[in-house]
């Protein structure tokens, strides 16, 4: 194989961005440019607010109830600002979980907006997906999703306490970086219940087109589940040993 | 105890030490968001005018953070070196600033009070220093450190390759590197982040790196960002692990959040030293850190993030450290809220590192959801420059598609080596131009000899 042909396989491999020439020590205008849109399009992001009803239509369609929650934080300046606030349920959600009768499950499903609702439109519906046939195959009793609007992670611990979930599993966008700005990340934390930490969590991110696909992220998910409940925690202790090969990004997949 | 200072007819009190240095800290978000900020501007100086006026043997007195406890109050305290704290025992946190601004504090007396300095000492008297101070004072601090090269030597500054992918692909993760070499990048480290935390593929990652370096004979080191544990894991396993890797946070509760103890560095420390794989050297620890985490983990015990954050330091230094980096704007604007806050926060990290005797360097970095953008990242990586710092990040076009946040890219450490004649450690240096990357003054080549290397990245991606 040639030179050129090897550089331009292995920059296939990568969204990062590579070979984007030098004026001097900087970058060329154009380039300079391109940076500039992308980090418009992800500040953007980080503003748009969550389509819950089609969110809604979506997980309808796999034959899921759903219930709709927000954090206390009233706003995204509020929710930038105050991850106190968007780590705990305002009051009318946490009438409706109460409410719900749903309890106990074994698994409590949060789709949570976090940083990134477009993150949540692309990803969400797919990944819940593809994760189901499993899912019910072991007869886990899942309840109904929770969907939930400036929302942080440790939102689920409430939800997933008040459902009495042997382990909440929290679908959110991802902080958007300049090439994903719809990034979906998946937190599973076993016996959730509020104040749980973050090193008592397990996490699968980078869920996007260039990253995971929906398939290997439920596959991921479906191992660090089942491990979960033989071992009775998640967290750090629980490392991931399913053998799983690294994926191959393939972009325009996903 | 309290503490006041009058200003014309008004007495301001604070309760005890954290709230004085609470008040006393620069604005930032964290601190609000914590309830630990001053009510208002004049406050905020007349805690910095009591604080000023503090011994600064008070923080060897007043725990912050209970002794009883509190694992790293524990180790600040009982690792304390009297003797080299002496010559400045007799000063106040306000005469210690003067100290450090004068001739007096060369770069060897600064060395050698190093051990002597607390974090509390250092946030203190950081509280009340401008960045021209922190700039100015860092400078002049010297820590050197060695695995396969040298790192720290006037006049230098490394960088972190940082090649990471948002699937862990090894291709792309290569094609990452090879250009990150062809652009003078990877003396500091040459550091992935992986997405995940599969043991078989870390180790394969590990290997890719330990091929890449031993193939090519690059005087440098690798490192797979994963955690502590994970990493004794593989050396157990027998991978090959050069510098092993831990974010650290300034309270016991905090690391604790991180799924840490000092044991559990100590064992990380052990395992590495194990397999003697540094030719120069022995430091082998590498540590991130950043203002705002103990707080994120609800860990903070009333005490403000830059204090905390110097407290890590104290953690870092208890295991003689290769690298140290503050990852300064990762954490997000209800930490740090923007271009000010991130710049100040920067330089008041790399400062208080340094003076505790800390090989410091810098994530010079900013998310998507904070008030900042790539003017903010320029300023701050500049005023770092001429600080001194021992290492910034090489990003590819600042972009980490991986971590989702821009840092400092390929092309910005170009610039500040420009701007300021900075080279890199002298034996990658040295291989950068017997491959042809670079010309004889260390800028690169014109028509880079990338022949070699691609064809030793070809064998390598096949």
């Amino acid at each position: 194989m040639s030179e050129p042909d090897l550089w331009r396989r292995l920059a296939q491999s990568t969204p990062a961005r590579l070979r984007l020439g030098r004026s001097g020590a900087g970058l060329p205008t154009r380039e300079t440019l391109r940076f500039s849109l992308a980090h418009a399009q992800a500040r953007d992001a980080v503003h748009a607010s969550l389509d819950a009803d089609g969110l809604e239509r979506g997980l309808a369609a796999l034959g899921l109830a759903t219930v709709r929650v927000s954090s206390r934080a009233a706003g995204r300046d509020s929710y930038l600002l105050r991850p106190d606030l968007g780590r705990t349920l305002a009051d009318a959600g946490r009438e409706r979980l109460t409410g719900s009768g749903a309890g106990p499950v074994d698994l409590a499903l949060i789709v949570a907006d976090g940083l990134s609702a477009r993150a949540v439109t692309a990803h969400a519906a797919k990944v819940v997906a593809a994760l189901l046939p499993p899912v019910r195959q072991a007869g886990w009793r899942i309840g109904p999703v929770a969907i939930a609007e400036q929302a942080r992670v440790a939102l689920g611990d409430e939800i997933g306490a008040l459902l009495q979930a042997r382990l909440a599993l929290v679908l959110i966008g991802e902080r958007p970086g300049l090439s994903s700005p719809d990034s979906l990340g998946l937190y599973l934390t076993y016996a959730p219940r509020p104040g749980r930490s973050d090193g008592e969590r397990n996490c699968i991110s980078n869920i996007h087109a260039a990253g995971l696909s929906h398939d290997q992220a439920a596959a991921g998910a479906l191992w660090l589940i089942r491990a979960a409940f033989a071992r009775q925690m998640t967290g750090v202790a629980l490392k991931d040993e399913s053998g799983a090969t690294p994926a191959i990004a393939e972009p325009g997949r996903g | 105890m309290a503490y006041r200072h009058i200003i014309g007819r008004q007495t301001h009190v604070f309760e005890d030490l954290r709230e004085l240095m609470a008040k006393a800290t620069p604005a930032r978000s964290g601190d609000r968001l914590a309830g630990l900020a001053a009510g208002s501007a004049e406050e905020a100086v007349a805690a910095r005018m009591a604080l000023a006026e503090l011994p600064l043997s008070t923080f060897l007195a007043e725990a912050l953070v209970p002794y009883e406890a509190d694992e790293v109050t524990r180790l600040i305290l009982d690792s304390h070196d009297r003797a080299a704290f002496a010559p400045v025992a007799s000063l106040t946190v306000g005469d210690f600033r003067d100290w450090l601004l004068s001739d007096e504090a060369t770069t060897s007396a600064l060395a050698r009070l190093a051990p002597g300095i607390t974090p509390e000492m250092a946030a203190a008297v950081c509280k009340i220093m401008r960045l021209q101070d922190l700039i100015a004072v860092a400078r002049k601090c010297r820590v050197v450190t060695r695995f396969r090269n040298t790192i720290g030597l006037p006049g230098t500054m490394a960088v972190r390759l940082q090649p990471n992918h948002p699937s862990d692909d090894p291709r792309g993760i290569l094609a990452s590197m090879c250009e990150g070499l062809a652009f003078g990048c990877g003396d500091a480290v040459i550091g992935i982040n992986p997405v995940s935390d599969n043991l078989a593929v870390l180790g394969d990652l590990l290997k890719l790196l330990d091929e890449l370096i031993t193939r090519l004979e690059i005087p440098t080191q690798g490192c797979v960002l994963t955690h502590v544990t994970s990493s004794i894991e593989l050396i157990g396993r027998g991978a090959p692990v050069d510098l092993v890797f831990q974010s650290v946070a300034g309270t016991e509760a905090a690391n604790r959040s991180f799924g840490i103890d000092l044991a559990v560095l100590r064992e990380g420390h052990e395992a590495g030293r194990s397999l003697k794989r540094g030719t120069l050297g022995a430091n082998l620890m590498y540590f991130e850190t950043g203002q705002g985490s103990a707080l994120s983990a609800e860990a903070h015990h009333g005490v403000d993030q830059q204090t905390l954050e110097a407290r890590a330091y104290a953690v870092c230094r208890a295991f003689d450290p290769l690298l140290v980096n503050t990852v300064v704007g990762f954490i997000g604007p209800e930490y740090l809220y923007d271009g000010k806050q991130i710049t100040r926060a920067g330089l008041e990290d790399h400062f208080c590192g340094k003076l505790m005797g800390l090989p410091m360097g810098c994530d010079v970095c900013y998310t998507n959801h904070a008030e900042a953008d790539q003017d903010d990242m320029d300023a701050l990586l500049t005023l770092l420059g001429a600080a001194g710092v021992t290492y910034v990040m090489g990003v590819p076009g600042a972009d980490d598609v991986m971590l989702n946040y821009q840092s400092t890219s390929f092309h910005d450490q170009l610039y500040i080596r420009d701007l300021l004649g900075l080279k890199r450690a002298p034996e990658f240096e040295a291989w950068l131009a017997a491959h042809g990357l670079t010309e004889a003054d260390g800028r690169l080549a014109a028509k880079p000899g990338e022949g070699r290397l691609l064809a030793s990245l070809a064998e390598l991606a096949a």
